[in-house]
């Protein structure tokens, strides 16, 4: 592999890396995993001046569950380091569905999460996730801390809301008030690939019924497609029937942009996008039952 | 007395591949890992249009750049001649362009300089100005009147047109059919794939002015070949030119012919006075070399009511990119395509066959298998498949009544082959019995009313291996014959080459088998050398399954040249006369007296040091093998799949190959080969292929579009083997390195279409992606896989 030229700074700090960030104006780019970043400096996409690697920075390798049951997800936490996670299954089911499916297993040891959502590829499993769970993204640059609406901070294809002196140091998604249930679903032409379609869904559930639903899409339109609305105008306050789940399989259906092309037509990915909502519900209904 | 053939090491032993020491540690030794003193960098400049005159390039910045020693555009390549080179089909192709571009990927430019980072700096500030044309991505519009014509630089060349071409009987043929009860018909494409070995194609050209003497390290399946090529691309004697080919990372076909980059790093060496070193990246690999398949296969079959085949007929639609550059011999224009149906009794049949240019990467190399014969079986299968169902008739029964019989051999096929050996029937038998045939039917009934679509698909196939015999098969001229070399040294270790070239098929560990049968000499003890020109015996290469058809024998006939002079020297020592002699494995001994004996290793001492009066000292031989006929084996592969209906997406419940590549020098590597071949199969059914867009945009440029399937999806595979001799190899073996990639997709399709047919489809275009499977099962149409490919 032969990239542009560039200089390569290893901080052993956040202050260190905002400071070195501040100091490049704009030229100089995170590398964490860099399961993304590598590839298009490989095919020169992307040659910017100075790599800033954040591995050696202490402190951004764990996720861990706060008093309230909020997920906490640091900025080098792998992506098989969820995979293997033994506190998310039943708090944060829909990362916990995802996690297996993201990438290939090579891939999985290097790539972060975070990472991945800063990296707002529309084809990207791990911001669906956090669009269909309410999460947040923490910011850090030379004036402290913000937290970023998942929603505003991926704006576009393979563009976030982060400015040029800042680092997202964390990931951030909310407990169910009830409980948590969800799922995630991909259809990808072999292990490693991206999606074709991808759907994610998040439930909070009373009982029987549906406190809040969130749902978003990868793969079906030129970003992430947010499908919140969608889903919980079909689910909010009832109960998973049939019925039901088929109101809500064709109103997210209705939310996907996909185009035609050689990994199928556009018809095909929004029926998969239909199927899977609705296998991912009826499987979580279905659950319920045996459980009751 | 006689050695232990399997502690040896000889035939049948599971031996260990030695070269595996090597490469699982990281210790092969590649072009790439070659570093010469002084040695200069070279990056091509790709075209990234597929179809536009050249208004201009321009240079200049390029040469700024500090550490840039060299740019090279057509222009300096005409200069000396060499801005054209002969493929190895008769037509020419550009090394560097001149007048036009032709595909996505061309070479347009290259830079020499200190390091590869600056070579491709200064590749990025060439600016070349193009004028569009019209883009040609099929043979529909290649053929199309009024099409733009892609090779205007040749005379006689009105239109897009290579060639037509057509064998078999048409008179009889078509009285076949009209005697026929029923008629069936399919039409298909087999889609472009690419060998994609994981390293790409590379060289370093170093030229000695003070001795005149060229060496190229080189990725070639065929360094003799090249050296001839290159003697006559470059106008060098061929005494001053040596190949070497190193460990190779694969080649599957696709390191056979000469590309333009090799030219170029050998030019760029003669006028810069330094080692040139060129390492293609994995998209230039994808987007430029040798490619496979690309045909449209269309048939149609004539029936008699109980199920016999009375003839055939086939039509083939070729699409062979920009430049005619199939690897193939020179007598056949579409390779071995004619070997369709060689394994059933077809009375009659006709095949005509029609190429075109398009504006697509050149290539046709036989990707893992013997010139076309890929196509040939997967047409073959797909249209059994089709007449079974057309006949009302169970497919495994339809394909036993008309495989060639036991009793039969040797068997003239309609096309004139010559097929010599196999037991088809058996090989049904023991796959139908471990797939459990029997009882699939009433398994699919009981599955499909709960919703569920199971189906079964069936493959057979014997293919022409170890091209060739002299008197119908070169390439540019020259036989295809190989060669091996043995010298036994004084304490009976040995060196062996031959003109073959191993890229993981394990030639270090089964030559060494062949000569331990043949003389009893530890496999240990004997090294195996291939690929360099100045010291291995002239050979064609290893591809089309030739090796150990080919070389092998040739190495068996080595070893028997060298055991009969080993013969008289142990007259010589046991002071008999040479009748008196009998051999036992590693071992000769006086008839009638066993105890008396000398080993094979006393006998190659005495060849340095007591040889007999008048002998010539030393023991050692070259042989060079013209095979009598191509060797035939046989594959019987079931496969079973499940559909889900509400996706399209299919898996593998089962897979189970039957194998008959004669006998079998090395099992283990057998049953790799067959794995490796089974894999490639199901990528080429599930998910590989390289399409175009409508401006000729190839999708498939790197490896997240062009999938190579990973042990992940990759299913398990069952082997069986059956062993049918070859009668006219020295050791009884055919073939095996690519039955399991010819055989295997058809036995996929065929599975995933018997699961889904009732809704009357006959045909979805491989790869058989879930979206494809689904619009045939939404609409119960056929899915064509032609390019362009539709992006919106
Ligand atoms: C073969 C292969 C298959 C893949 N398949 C999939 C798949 O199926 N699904 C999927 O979702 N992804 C897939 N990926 C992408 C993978 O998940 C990446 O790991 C992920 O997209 C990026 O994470 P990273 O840590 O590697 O980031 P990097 O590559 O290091 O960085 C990516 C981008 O994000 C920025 N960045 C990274 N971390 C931060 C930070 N903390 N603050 C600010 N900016 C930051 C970088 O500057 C860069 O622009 C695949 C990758 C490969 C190589």
């Amino acid at each position: 592999m032969y990239p542009s030229r560039f200089a390569y700074e290893a901080p052993t700090s956040l202050a260190e890396a905002i400071a070195i960030l501040d100091r490049n104006g704009g030229e100089a780019k995170i590398l964490a995993g860099g399961q993304s970043l590598v590839p298009m400096l490989k095919l020169r996409f992307a040659a910017p001046g100075t790599l800033v690697d954040i591995n050696n920075i202490p402190g951004l390798s764990d996720h861990w569950l706060d008093k309230d049951g909020t997920l906490h997800i640091g900025a080098l936490v792998r992506h098989e380091d969820l995979e293997f996670s033994t506190i998310i299954a039943d708090s944060h089911p829909t990362i916990a569905a995802a996690a297996e499916l993201v990438a290939d297993p090579i891939v999985r040891t290097r790539g972060t999460f975070v990472g991945s959502v800063c990296h707002a590829d529309p084809q990207g499993d791990w911001a669906a996730t956090m669009v269909a769970s309410g999460g947040q993204i923490i910011a850090q640059g030379p004036n402290g801390r913000r937290a970023i609406d998942v929603r505003e901070f991926v704006l576009g294809p393979f563009t976030n809301a982060l400015a040029y002196n800042e680092i997202a140091v964390e990931a951030v998604i909310p407990a169910a008030t009830g409980t948590a249930k969800g799922g995630y679903l991909k259809l990808e032409r072999r292990v490693g690939d991206f999606a074709t379609a991808s759907v994610a869904v998040n439930l909070d559930m009373h009982g029987d019924t549906v406190h809040r639903a969130g749902c978003a899409l990868a793969g079906v339109g030129g970003r992430t497609i947010d499908a919140n609305d969608a889903i919980n105008g079909a689910l909010k306050g009832k109960a998973l029937t049939p019925e039901n789940v088929e109101a809500a399989a064709d109103a997210v259906a209705a939310m996907a942009e996909p185009r035609s092309d050689h990994r199928g037509s556009a018809d095909y990915k929004r029926h998969i996008v239909k199927t899977f909502v609705s296998r991912i519900l009826t499987n979580i209904a279905n659950s319920e039952q045996k459980a009751a | 007395m006689s050695v232990d053939e399997i502690k040896i090491g000889g035939m049948g032993a599971s031996r260990r591949r030695v070269e595996d020491n090597r490469f699982i540690r990281g210790k092969g030794k590649y072009v790439d890992d070659v570093v010469l003193p002084g040695m200069l960098h070279m990056e091509i400049l790709r075209a990234d249009v597929a179809h536009a005159r050249i208004k201009s390039i321009d240079t200049s910045a390029a040469w700024e750049v500090p550490g840039v020693r060299l740019v090279l555009t057509g222009e300096t390549m005409a200069a000396r001649n060499l801005a054209w080179m002969p493929t190895l089909s008769y037509d020419t192709q550009a090394v560097l362009a001149t007048d036009k571009v032709r595909f996505q990927g061309q070479e347009v430019a290259a830079v020499i300089a200190d390091d590869p980072y600056i070579a491709k700096d200064a590749c990025a500030k060439i600016v070349v100005e193009y004028e569009s044309l019209p883009v040609i991505v099929n043979p529909d519009q290649a053929a199309a009147p009024g099409a733009a014509l892609i090779r205007d630089d040749k005379e006689n060349q009105p239109t897009n047109k290579i060639f037509d071409w057509e064998i078999g009987d048409k008179a009889g043929t078509d009285r076949a059919f009209e005697e026929a009860d029923v008629i069936s018909t399919i039409d298909l494409h087999y889609p472009r794939s690419h060998p994609s070995p994981l390293e790409p194609c590379g060289s370093i050209a170093d030229y000695d002015r003070a001795t005149g003497k060229l060496t190229v390290y080189m990725t070639t399946q065929a360094p003799h070949i090249i050296r001839a090529a290159v003697a006559m691309v470059a106008e060098l004697p061929e005494h001053q030119i040596r190949i070497i080919s190193p460990d190779l990372g694969g080649g599957f076909g696709n390191k056979v012919p000469v590309y333009p980059g090799y030219v170029i790093s050998i030019l760029a060496s003669i006028l810069t006075e330094r080692p040139v070193k060129w390492i293609e990246d994995k998209t230039g690999n994808l987007i430029s070399t040798g490619f496979g398949r690309d045909v449209y296969l269309q048939g149609q079959m004539a029936l008699r009511k109980d199920g016999k085949i009375l003839g055939m007929r086939m039509h083939t639609i070729s699409d062979h990119g920009a430049f005619f550059s199939d690897a193939q011999p020179t007598k056949f224009k579409i390779g071995l395509m004619h070997s369709t149906f060689a394994c059933y009794d077809v009375p009659a049949a006709h095949l005509t066959s029609t190429g075109y240019y398009t504006n697509k990467a050149p290539g046709g190399v036989a990707y893992r298998c013997s010139f076309r014969v890929t196509e040939a079986m997967f047409f073959q299968e797909r249209m059994m498949h089709a007449a079974a169902n057309d006949l009302g008739m169970d497919q495994a029964e339809f394909r036993r009544v008309n495989l060639v019989k036991d009793d039969m051999f040797p068997y003239r096929t309609a096309f004139g082959f010559l097929t010599d050996s196999g037991q088809y029937d058996k090989c049904m038998q023991v796959g139908m019995e471990a797939i459990g045939y029997a009882t699939f039917k009433e398994e699919q009934e009981e599955a499909r009313k709960r919703g569920r679509l199971l189906g079964i698909g069936i493959s057979t196939m014997t293919e022409p291996l170890g091209a060739g015999n002299s008197r119908e098969y070169d390439i540019l001229g020259i036989k295809m014959f190989d060669s091996a070399e043995l010298r036994v040294h004084m304490s009976g270790k040995a060196i062996l080459r031959t003109g073959a070239k191993t890229q993981g098929q394990g030639h270090e560990t089964t030559w060494a088998q062949i000569v331990a049968h043949e003389l009893g000499i530890p496999a240990d003890d004997i090294v195996v050398e291939e690929g360099d020109t100045d010291t291995a015996p002239f050979g064609m290469g290893t591809y089309a399954s030739r090796s150990t058809p080919v070389a092998g024998a040739a190495v068996a006939m080595a070893a028997r040249k060298v055991r009969a002079k080993a013969r008289k020297i142990a007259a010589h020592l046991l002071e008999v006369s040479e009748e008196d002699i009998e051999w036992e494995l590693g071992r000769f001994y006086v008839r009638g007296n066993h105890d008396r004996g000398v080993t094979i290793q006393d006998c190659a001492l005495a060849a340095y040091s007591n040889m007999p009066d008048g002998m010539e000292p030393g023991l050692e031989n070259v042989s060079y093998y013209d095979p009598p006929n191509l060797t035939w084996p046989f594959a019987a592969y079931f496969c079973k799949v499940e559909v889900d209906p509400a996706t399209g997406v299919w898996d593998v419940l089962n897979f189970v190959a039957v194998d008959d590549c004669g006998v079998r020098i090395n099992p283990m590597i057998v049953e790799g080969q067959v794995m490796g071949g089974l894999t490639e199969a199901y990528a080429m059914a599930n998910m590989q292929y390289i399409t175009f867009d409508e401006a000729g945009n190839c999708i498939g440029s790197n490896y997240m579009d062009y999938l190579l399937p990973t042990a992940w999806e990759t299913p398990g595979f069952e082997l069986h083997e059956v062993v049918t001799p070859c009668p006219h190899h020295p050791i009884g073996a055919k073939g095996v390195g690519e039955c399991a990639t010819v055989a295997g997709p058809a036995a996929f399709v065929n599975a995933v279409m018997n699961a889904i047919e009732h809704t009357g489809v006959r045909n979805i275009d491989m790869p058989l992606q879930p979206n494809r499977v689904f619009e045939a099962l939404q609409t119960g149409q056929d899915v064509s896989g032609m390019p362009p490919v539709r992006v919106e």
